[in-house]
């Protein structure tokens, strides 16, 4: 397949011509020591605005641009009704202090929801409130927190595989807990290294399963005991649910609680970075600790609880990322049980076809049978002169966008493999295609990519050496970038 | 012709789905998952929409309602711009070749948010010695989730009370809450009452700590901004910039900083620079903060933010420019003056109960107290302010009331003739 991206040399706005400024006076309104003068945002005429951000849009790629295999990101089609009910009025023009009586459909639909994904996850209660994966497990480790030293015990140590996710290390790291990173073996957690890392000081293990090499950890129930065993809790993250609906739930796989993303799993659209969602579920004896308030549903209608004497409060303003939860619950009616585990057949089904159909191009570590991505090596082709970096760049020539690259760092070179459900067969098959070419081509075409997208290779290294983060920084650099 | 699953199996060798799921141990199967079967695309929008119309919206129900999400109107070219697909089904531009328009977009909105605070460097939005002195006039879920997250640091938290008169932070309790042990010292222009910070400078001065601000980007249109006064670090709830109030999320988490703080600031960061060609370029940078590079000594735990958020300020901005944002400010002032002086014409309220200049919020007291206020209200079928008794105890008779350019006329003549029937 042949790509070419639209590129417009697209001034900065600060660079357009604005309209003269128009005076207004503010001695009335604004006391002397706090009146503002000059305020350097152009004024332009409201078609060349939606001009110009038409023109940028078309210099970005997207999942209705093309397929977008981002490992670990579950880069699915984002269904278009969902984005028609959430701009309602009666979610868009609602105040998040409005009295209970007045907000009622509201209430019910996070009420609803709080039940579904307790049913998805196995687990008992659930909270809306954090904004995306990593500001749940940071509750989670709360909530966990919260739960050892209502028994009167510290904890204050934080077990990692060595395969987790940035994000897991960060948020203990936040939160000042001591983590132990422990090494994989063959891939999976090795129990013995867990063994001798769990003890009286352990707070939680966080974990995903499958893990980030897309391989299941069968001995989930092992790693459990081990754990519980010690005292401490297991932690799901929720990042890889759409390998497992309806074959398998954090609860049954004896986690304590579990984050989830519905920015991925539950398909709310990326947003070029967000906003997500990232609820919270727990088990039975952690419910108490769940931040205020929740939603309950009693004689009156449904209420928002914030009488939770052990709750550890609040993560952020109000319940959550409303308007997001609002195009889970849809999607979840719109799949249904059914088509929930459909969605993990098919995205399971998908990546194993993917990765069978590339061995021999790339190497793939870690024996066959994958769950719905899989982490691809490009070490080989260090002897041709040719990095995962330089695959990754030259793929997007083919219109891809490329793999999630050098994570997870246990493999030298990788590439992460995540096709979703929502791709056909013509099309991973046209993929692979395009990446065994890739791999049989002049290395000098591979170093010098992309050549097709809207700007050729970025030089990032500049950017750090000599941060320019804004239109005033970049008056006063000298000099001036062309 | 079989179909895709038929031929993906068979070419990867294996009989039927159940296979790919082989290596899940029987004793962490499930069945199925236990909710009903899925429904149409037309059911489930008559089903979700029919739900919803149990709220009552703004529009049906008079609200003046602020506290940190606003009503403002929202010019259609907003929405038609983040609701471009290629901008909403795009993720963190980590490939910046394939990503330049969401990079140049984020860089903008860095632009801008420099400009209206006055800080050389914005981050694409977020979600902080040993003692931090806060406003004991905080609106309570911040001063909640602020508390949640100095728990790995070690900092503790001061409150400083407000000057009963004006309203604005009591410069004395300033002082005496000033130590060797205070790290940094945070306030908020219009603050929580609504009521225009005017002793910027005075605070600034009183300290040498990490100097926090907190503004909504709307006021900084006409008001000098936290830059002018020595800030180090401002932040802002983003919401008003383009933003529906969607009951409370998503928000856009402001921040924006001195350059010699950029290297510790948290979250997403687009930098200007050039590609092989020496063409104009964007990319994410200063990634060794982030925790995908530093992990657990990361300046954050950030990875999914509130993008499309910082695209809808930027649009938001552009389409109004410096002369469109001024009039709105404007607005909101005048509009907030003019309720508050109705309001306090009629027997038995004050508007406001602060001496001195307010943004669009004002606090209402009623001599025999606000809730019974509140009460009538709802019943016919206004919502009045935020009752401040339960965060504020010295205020239970009073109530915070917000104001946009949205209120129409009858609107206000509604809430006026509730209040005036309120015996
Ligand atoms: C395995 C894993 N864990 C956690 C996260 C963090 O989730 P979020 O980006 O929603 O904060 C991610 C995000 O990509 C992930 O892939």
């Amino acid at each position: 397949m042949s790509f070419r991206q639209a590129y417009w040399d697209e001034p900065l706005l600060m660079e357009k011509r604005s309209a003269p400024e128009v005076p207004i006076d503010v001695s009335e309104l604004v006391p002397p020591k706090l009146r503002r003068v000059g305020l350097a945002i152009p004024n332009l005429a409201e078609f060349d605005v939606v001009r110009h951000f038409t023109r940028l849009s078309q210099m970005n790629f997207g999942i209705d641009t093309g397929f977008y295999p981002l490992g670990s990101c579950t880069m699915k089609f984002n269904p278009k009704f969902t984005e028609e009910l959430a701009a309602l009025p009666t979610v868009a023009r609602i105040h998040p202090d409005q009295d209970e009586a007045t907000v009622q459909g509201a209430l019910r639909l996070l009420y609803e929801l709080q039940g579904i994904l307790a049913k998805i996850a196995g687990m008992d209660a659930v909270t809306l409130q954090p904004a995306a994966g990593a500001q749940g497990e940071y509750t989670g480790l709360l909530i966990a927190s919260a739960y050892h030293r209502d028994r009167g015990e510290t904890r204050n140590q934080v077990i990692l595989p060595d395969t987790a996710h940035g994000t897991n290390f960060a948020s203990a790291g936040m939160l000042g807990y001591d983590i132990v990173e422990i090494p994989s073996k063959d891939g999976r957690v090795d129990l013995k290294a867990l063994g001798s890392a769990a003890g009286d000081k352990t707070l939680a293990f966080m974990l995903t399963n499958p893990n980030t090499l897309g391989i299941f950890e069968e001995h989930v129930l092992e790693i459990a005991d081990v754990v519980h065993a010690a005292g401490g809790l297991l932690y799901y993250d929720g990042a890889n649910f759409n390998a497992i609906l309806g074959r398998t739930s954090p609860g049954k796989m004896n986690f304590d609680i579990v984050h989830f993303n519905l920015h991925k799993t539950f398909t709310t659209p990326h947003g070029g970075g967000g906003p997500g969602a990232g609820p919270v579920g727990v088990k039975k004896a952690l419910e108490p600790f769940l931040p205020v308030p929740l939603v309950s549903l009693n004689g009156r209608g449904y209420h928002l609880d914030y009488d939770r004497p052990k709750s550890i409060g609040k993560v952020r303003a109000w319940y959550g990322n409303f308007a997001l939860l609002v195009r889970a619950y849809a999607y979840i009616l719109r799949m249904g049980g059914d088509g929930l585990r459909e969605v993990s057949d098919r995205a399971v089904l998908n990546a194993n076809y993917v990765r069978h159909r590339l061995q021999g191009v790339l190497d793939v570590p870690f024996g066959s049978l994958r769950k719905h991505e899989f982490v691809a090596s490009a070490a080989s082709l260090a002897t041709k002169g040719i990095r995962t970096v330089d695959l990754a760049k030259r793929l997007m020539d083919f219109g891809y966008h490329p793999p999630t690259v050098y994570f997870p760092h246990l493999v030298e070179e990788a590439m992460m493999i995540e096709p979703t459900e929502t791709e056909t067969k013509e099309t991973l098959d046209a993929f692979v295609e395009a990446l065994t070419k890739i791999v049989g081509e002049d290395p000098d075409v591979l170093r010098s990519a992309p050549h097709n997208t809207a700007v050729r290779r970025v030089d990032e290294v500049r950017a750090a050496r000599e941060p320019i983060l804004s239109a005033r920084m970049a008056k006063a650099a000298k000099p001036a970038p062309s | 012709m079989p179909s895709d699953e038929v031929e993906m199996l068979r070419a990867i060798g294996l009989q039927s789905v159940d296979d790919l799921f082989a290596d899940i141990p029987a004793a962490v199967r499930i069945p199925k998952l236990d909710l009903p079967d899925g429904l149409p695309e037309d059911v489930v929008v008559a089903r979700v929409t029919s739900m919803l119309a149990a709220n009552k919206t703004v529009v049906d129900m008079p609200t003046f309602l602020g506290g940190g999400s606003f009503d403002h109107f929202v010019p259609a070219s907003v929405r038609a711009i983040t609701a471009r697909s290629e901008f909403y089904t795009s993720y963190t531009p980590y490939q910046p070749e394939i990503s330049q328009g969401l990079l140049q977009a984020l860089w903008e909105y860095q632009s801008l948010m420099c400009e209206l605070t006055g800080m050389d460097a914005a981050n694409t939005s977020i979600q902080g010695g040993k003692v931090f002195l806060i406003p004991r006039a905080l609106r309570h879920h911040r001063r909640a989730v602020l508390a949640n997250y100095l728990v790995g640091t070690g900092v503790k938290v001061r409150e400083v009370d407000y000057d009963r008169a004006t309203g604005m932070l009591d410069l004395g309790k300033l002082h005496e809450a000033l130590g060797s042990d205070v790290c940094g010292v945070y306030v908020e222009n219009p603050n929580f009452f609504g009521r225009f910070e005017e002793q910027l400078q005075e605070i600034r001065d009183a300290t040498k700590a990490i100097f926090v601000v907190g503004v909504n980007p709307i006021a900084q249109a006409i008001v000098r901004p936290p830059g002018d006064f020595g800030a180090d670090i401002v932040i802002g709830e983003g919401q008003p910039l383009g933003t529906p109030m969607n009951f409370g999320g998503p928000l856009l988490g402001i921040f924006a900083c001195r350059q010699e703080h950029i290297r510790k600031m948290p979250g997403r960061v687009i930098g200007l620079t050039r590609d092989a060609n020496g063409h104009r370029a964007f990319c994410m940078t200063l990634q060794t903060r982030e925790q995908h590079i530093r992990r657990e000594k990361a300046m954050s735990n950030i990875c999914t933010n509130e993008s499309l958020l910082a695209v809808a300020a930027a649009t938001y901005l552009s389409v109004l420019g410096s002369n469109g944002l001024r009039r709105v400010a404007a607005d909101n002032i005048r509009r907030a003056r003019g309720l508050a002086a109705s309001i306090d014409k009629i027997s038995g309220f004050t508007a406001p109960i602060f001496r001195g200049a307010h943004f669009n919020e004002f606090v209402v007291r009623h001599k025999k107290g606000y809730p019974a206020v509140h009460r009538a209200l709802l019943e016919k079928g206004v919502h009045g302010g935020l009752p401040l008794g339960r965060q504020l105890p010295e205020l239970r008779d009073s109530a915070l009331f917000a104001t946009t350019g949205r209120h129409t006329l009858e609107a206000v003549a509604r809430l006026l003739a509730e209040l005036e029937a309120f015996r």
